[in-house]
């Protein structure tokens, strides 16, 4: 059955049950690709309408926390592609170790995505929350800076929310590790869950440029 | 996972050394006024940069590289229609204003 790896149904070889099984998880992706697109889309129109506001409201997100951010996430992919291959090699304490680093990394990232929605409550950068720019700021700029925090939350909520479902994913993958259920023979989940991981770190990849480095000189 | 090739260790520090670089480098160049070179320059550097990682991770960490042509073209039409969603999109609301 398709729960231990072994050939059923209507699958000829073992090597067509896998390259199946990825190229489902590759199909999702792409529907992914249209989930996030649309806010991409959003994103460009506005931005290339309002460039100074953008500009200006990007300022005051900190730059360090995104930078930082960044090479957590990049690092969790690093430990999730060593975990797909620590599964592949038949190793199961590096297996469960590398998944664990790539949880523990996703969490630290979680943690300081939350440091960075705290700063901005404090700032009254919160669409439709006592939103206020900055002291002295007019009808006219509160309106359109409003616009690029909408996008911020909207876009790093939206990645945010596929990161803890990563998350949750990732404690399943630990436990049914520890299990001993992946093999050499059969590794299909670490796989795949780490296509899903791996894509949600190249939805970061993209934001952070956009969201973090407008004209920082 | 296309017939056992599995992808080294080495090889994925590699990939992860270089993605380091370029996020250290997207940061500098955002810090540089590219812009008054040429119009837009810093946002075409910051994403071509950004394509370049992403890249990485489809073809090693996420074995694009090393996967049958099928889910190839899967990964290939995504990207394609995004880029007809961007393009099309951004040349209907730019040539609507008459200014």
């Amino acid at each position: 059955m398709h729960r231990t790896g072994e050939l059923f149904g209507q699958y000829k070889t073992l090597e067509q049950q896998r390259e199946t099984a990825s190229l489902g998880m590759w199909i999702f992706l792409s529907t992914e690709v249209l989930f996030f697109g649309g806010l991409f889309m959003t994103y460009t129109l506005n931005r290339s309408t309002y460039p100074d506001i953008f500009s200006e409201a990007s300022k005051t997100i900190r730059l360090s926390w995104g930078a930082i951010n960044t090479v957590v996430l990049i690092a969790s992919s690093l430990t999730m592609a060593m975990s797909v291959w620590a599964s592949q090699a038949g190793r199961k304490k590096a297996l469960i170790w590398f998944l664990v680093a790539t949880l523990v990394l996703g969490t630290v990232f979680l943690g300081i995505k939350s440091i960075e929605y705290h700063d901005k409550y404090v700032e009254h950068h919160i669409p439709g929350w006592n939103f206020n720019f900055e002291p002295g700021a007019d009808a006219a700029t509160n309106a359109h800076t409003q616009l690029f925090f909408s996008l911020y939350f909207g876009m790093t909520g939206l990645h945010a929310l596929h990161m803890i479902v990563g998350a949750g994913l990732l404690i399943w993958l630990i436990r049914e590790s520890a299990k001993g259920r992946f093999t050499p023979e059969y590794n299909t989940p670490v796989e795949n869950i780490g296509l899903y991981w791996h894509f949600v770190d190249i939805v970061w990849i993209f934001l952070f440029p956009l969201l973090y480095l407008i004209d920082r000189h | 996972m296309s017939e056992h090739h599995i992808v080294s260790p080495k090889l994925y520090l590699l990939i992860f050394g270089t993605l380091m670089v370029c996020t250290i480098l997207t940061v500098f160049a955002a810090e540089v006024d590219l812009n008054q070179y040429f119009s837009g320059l810093n946002v075409i550097v910051a994403l071509t940069i950004a394509v370049f990682k992403a890249s990485l991770v489809v073809l090693f960490f996420m074995h694009g590289k090393y996967s049958p042509k099928r889910t190839q073209l899967v990964i290939i039409a995504s990207v394609f229609w995004l880029a007809i969603m961007l393009f099309m999109t951004m040349s209907d609301y730019s040539t609507r204003l008459w200014r």
